[in-house]
């Protein structure tokens, strides 16, 4: 038995680890695809130089970001499988078909494209080069759809049928299966979050070159439009977050009760913890900052709300408090970072400072990596609070995992580690070395290369727009 | 439509998938295991160039294979993959090395040696893998009460090491050959001696599969050699041996396209021949394909876009090649 829950316990971490890591590719490829979209369109429209050679410029980073996206992507659709063949078997007539849409749907879109978008600029128009960036972006959002759809299956399920075996089969409508309670809301604030993320670091990189030379004009339009993303994106995520936490309440309200560390029903009101140390063995919040009746406030839109406790629920429900408590105030704290500096460098523009505040070009900098931690704290915070279930209310997580011997699940864990964060680690830093090379000093393209009628080669026409 | 049973119809979309990922993905590794020979410099770039636009849309039939088999015969990939447990990660960490190495081998120039090395490494593991993961598939699973009922080692056999070195074999042989379709000069003349000694090592280990399979269960062995079977299934090894004169004769006479495309018909014959031993089981000898489907629902639910889609998907990966046509190129950009 012991040694079933370890085999459990490590399959957990590496589905954790492999998708958080995972997570952090895409959620700055959907930025950034739609980024070069953007920035292709008003290259095409304008004319002028400076959209070009930000394009480019992305274009590279976006190549690297993407294939480290594929191929940890690539894990995760084999997870299922390996560490969690039980839950596959159970829920695969339900969320199979949705992953199988996703891949006929998305990945073929994107990396059929991408090909043309990477090392296609002089083999084809134009026109069809635009295309095919906006295939890929195309891609990315689709993609986002459909695995966030079987996410809100498992968060919270409905449409399907259980059979005698305790296999989810498809109920009459597909639709029910698809448009969940909860998947609306999650699509909307994950792909804001992509968005959110790309413009801080578009901003960063953008700050850290203003800082060397203000008057670089690539440096001055990446920040600029980035700035203007944060400043716009930032308020409406604030809304959204707002909203998907409601619906998180009725559909999951062990869940919330876990973020907000209320272990207690609160007939009259419930506080807003701000911080504490959850005891989940005492239940209770040790040391808890509270406002009084702000909890109901923010969850009920009415201070005197009644709101339900932690132990109305069975214990053996009761997702891990302390890292959702945690994890969600990351996250939160994080998106108020990211509204303050949207407004601050919306009264830079007002009063015209924004090429020259060297503390908001710094402020920008510090806050270039906020989006991806903030990204991965959410997705903590739904996950780990989906706990104890894969399948919300009716498939346990400890009913779900392979047939697989702890050592086994641990060596292949130890493998995962070892090899991301070599691999991805070598990743990043070469996209932090790209992101330091300032963009072109002017506004010059760099001459078409010239078509060759015996093909061309790809790879090195990228190496040459590094100089 | 009635008769039309989904089931088999998946079975063939599924073997369609994994068929698209072992010939397309194939070429990719097989360049990756071959890359050593190449001389450091243009014969690697040209090499390289000939598939980077194409490798990721190749790859992504893996995931096709993968997710389609989660969700038409949910129980087979619930029993496979435990079973083959080891093989999958070491193909996936084999996967990452070959996948990362297309794009940082050029944003490192002072490491790119090792960046070769990886993308060889990960090439060789991932072909290795898959290889034995199919002997392993192929000598049968246990099974008991819908779920894998074997240790983490059970995989591993001499049949099954057999199997992995012939797919390593076969890979190679056909990234050799596009290499012969793609490249000029010295990458061009390399690959083209090595279509030479690889094309009868992969005969000589398909000879070997061949006739060990029939050996591992009577029922394969059926299935070969009963009359009047055997009248239909020794066409087989007759359009093997056609396939494989007209590649190496077309090769001698310096024929490009040919002997790639007669290598990609060798494959497709060996999967037949695959199909031939298997069907209909989607676990061979303890799961059939209509144990292991998934609801009718959720079959005809996936159907109804698939045949819309697939065809899309083959128009534009089709326009991808076509817009990389030609040689890749020996004057590269300098």
């Amino acid at each position: 038995m012991l040694e079933h829950l370890d085999a459990v316990v490590l399959a957990r971490v590496q589905f954790a680890f492999t998708v958080s890591f995972h997570f952090v590719f895409p959620a700055f490829s959907i930025g950034l695809a739609s980024y070069l979209m953007v920035l292709e369109a008003l290259w095409l429209r304008t004319g002028r130089g400076v959209y070009a050679n930000l394009f480019r410029y992305w274009l590279k980073i976006f190549s690297v970001v993407f294939g480290m996206g594929v191929v940890s992507g690539v894990v995760m659709s084999y997870q299922f499988g390996t560490n969690w063949s039980v839950f596959s078997e159970k829920a695969g007539p339900v969320i199979g078909p949705l992953m199988a849409y996703e891949v006929m749907t998305a990945f073929f879109l994107e990396a059929g494209f991408l090909g043309v978008m990477l090392f296609g600029m002089n083999k084809v128009g134009k026109g069809l080069h635009f295309l095919a960036t906006c295939m890929v972006a195309l891609g990315t959002l689709i993609s986002a759809t459909w695995i966030l759809a079987a996410n809100s299956w498992m968060q919270t399920p409905a449409g399907h049928l259980l059979t005698e075996q305790g296999q989810f089969v498809p109920g009459p409508s597909w639709w029910a299966i698809i448009f969940t309670a909860s998947f609306p809301y999650r699509l909307v604030h994950t792909v804001i979050a992509a968005y959110l993320t790309t413009a801080l670091a578009v901003g960063a990189v953008g700050a850290w070159h203003l800082l060397r030379d203000r008057a670089n004009p690539g440096a001055r339009k990446m920040f600029s439009m980035a700035m203007w993303m944060a400043a716009i994106v930032a308020p409406i995520q604030v809304l959204v977050g707002d909203a998907h936490g409601l619906n998180t309440l009725e559909h999951q309200p062990a869940k919330i009760l876990a973020i907000e560390g209320h272990y207690e029903p609160s007939p009259e009101g419930a506080s807003l913890i701000l911080f504490g140390l959850p005891d989940s063995q005492a239940a209770r919040v040790d040391y808890a900052v509270e406002v009084p009746k702000l909890g109901s406030l923010i969850l009920k839109h009415d201070p005197n709300a009644a709101l339900p406790g932690l132990s109305d629920f069975p214990r053996e429900d009761w997702p891990p408090v302390a890292i959702v408590f945690w994890s969600f105030r990351i996250m939160v704290g994080l998106g108020f970072a990211m509204l303050g500096l949207g407004l601050w460098s919306l009264f830079a523009r007002w009063r015209g400072g924004l090429y020259d505040w060297r503390w908001l070009h710094r402020a920008a900098l510090v806050m270039g990596p906020a989006g991806f931690v903030a990204v991965i704290a959410g997705w903590i915070t739904t996950e780990v609070g989906r706990q104890p279930f894969t399948v919300y209310g009716l498939l346990r997580t400890a009913e779900s995992h392979s047939p697989l011997a702890a050592p086994a699940v641990a060596t292949s864990l130890i493998a995962f580690v070892v090899v991301y964060f070599f691999a991805f680690g070598a990743g990043i830093y070469y996209l932090l070395r790209l992101m330091a090379k300032p963009p072109q000093p002017d506004e010059t393209e760099p001459p078409p290369q010239p078509q060759r009628a015996a093909g061309i080669t790809p790879a090195p026409a990228t190496a040459s727009m590094e100089r | 439509m009635e008769s039309i049973d989904l089931t088999v119809v998946w079975a063939l979309i599924i073997g369609f998938a994994v068929f698209a990922y072992v010939v397309m993905d194939g070429f990719d590794l097989g360049i990756g295991i071959l890359f050593p020979t190449l001389k450091v410099g243009e014969e690697r770039d040209q090499a390289m160039n000939s598939i980077a636009p194409v490798w990721d849309g190749n790859e992504t039939w893996l995931v096709l294979g993968g997710g389609g088999l989660m969700a038409a015969f949910p129980l087979a990939y619930a029993i496979i993959l435990p079973a083959t447990y080891p093989l999958m990660i070491a193909m996936l960490l084999g996967l990452i090395f070959r996948g990362v190495a297309f794009e940082f081998r050029w944003r490192d120039p002072r490491h790119r040696a090792f960046w070769d090395l990886a993308f060889t490494a990960g090439s060789v593991v991932a072909a290795l893998s898959q290889g034995i993961a199919l002997g392993a598939i192929l000598q049968g699973i246990r099974v008991r009460e819908g779920a894998y009922a074997g240790g983490w080692l059970d995989w591993l056999s001499p049949f099954s090491l057999l199997t992995g070195v012939a797919l390593l074999t076969g890979y190679a042989a056909l990234g050799a050959a596009w290499l012969n379709w793609k490249t000029e000069g010295g990458a061009q003349s390399h690959a083209r001696r090595m279509v030479h000694l690889l094309v009868p090592a992969m005969i000589a280990m398909l000879i070997a599969v061949s006739a060990a399979t029939p050996f591992l269960n009577y029922d394969y062995w059926r299935r070969w050699f009963d009359v009047p079977g055997v009248l239909l299934t020794a066409q087989v090894p007759l359009l093997v041996a056609i396939c494989a004169f007209v590649l190496l004769r077309s090769l001698a006479a310096g024929a490009e396209r040919l002997p790639f495309l007669m290598l990609l018909a060798l494959f497709l014959l060996c999967f037949i021949g695959l199909g031939i031993s298997i069907f209909p089981y989607a676990v061979p000898r303890s799961v059939t394909i209509w144990a292991a489907a998934a609801p009718p629902r959720s079959q005809s639910f996936m159907l109804a876009g698939a045949v819309f889609i697939i065809p899309i998907i083959l128009a534009y990966t089709g326009w991808a090649y076509w817009v990389f046509r030609g040689k890749v190129g020996t004057h590269g950009y300098h």
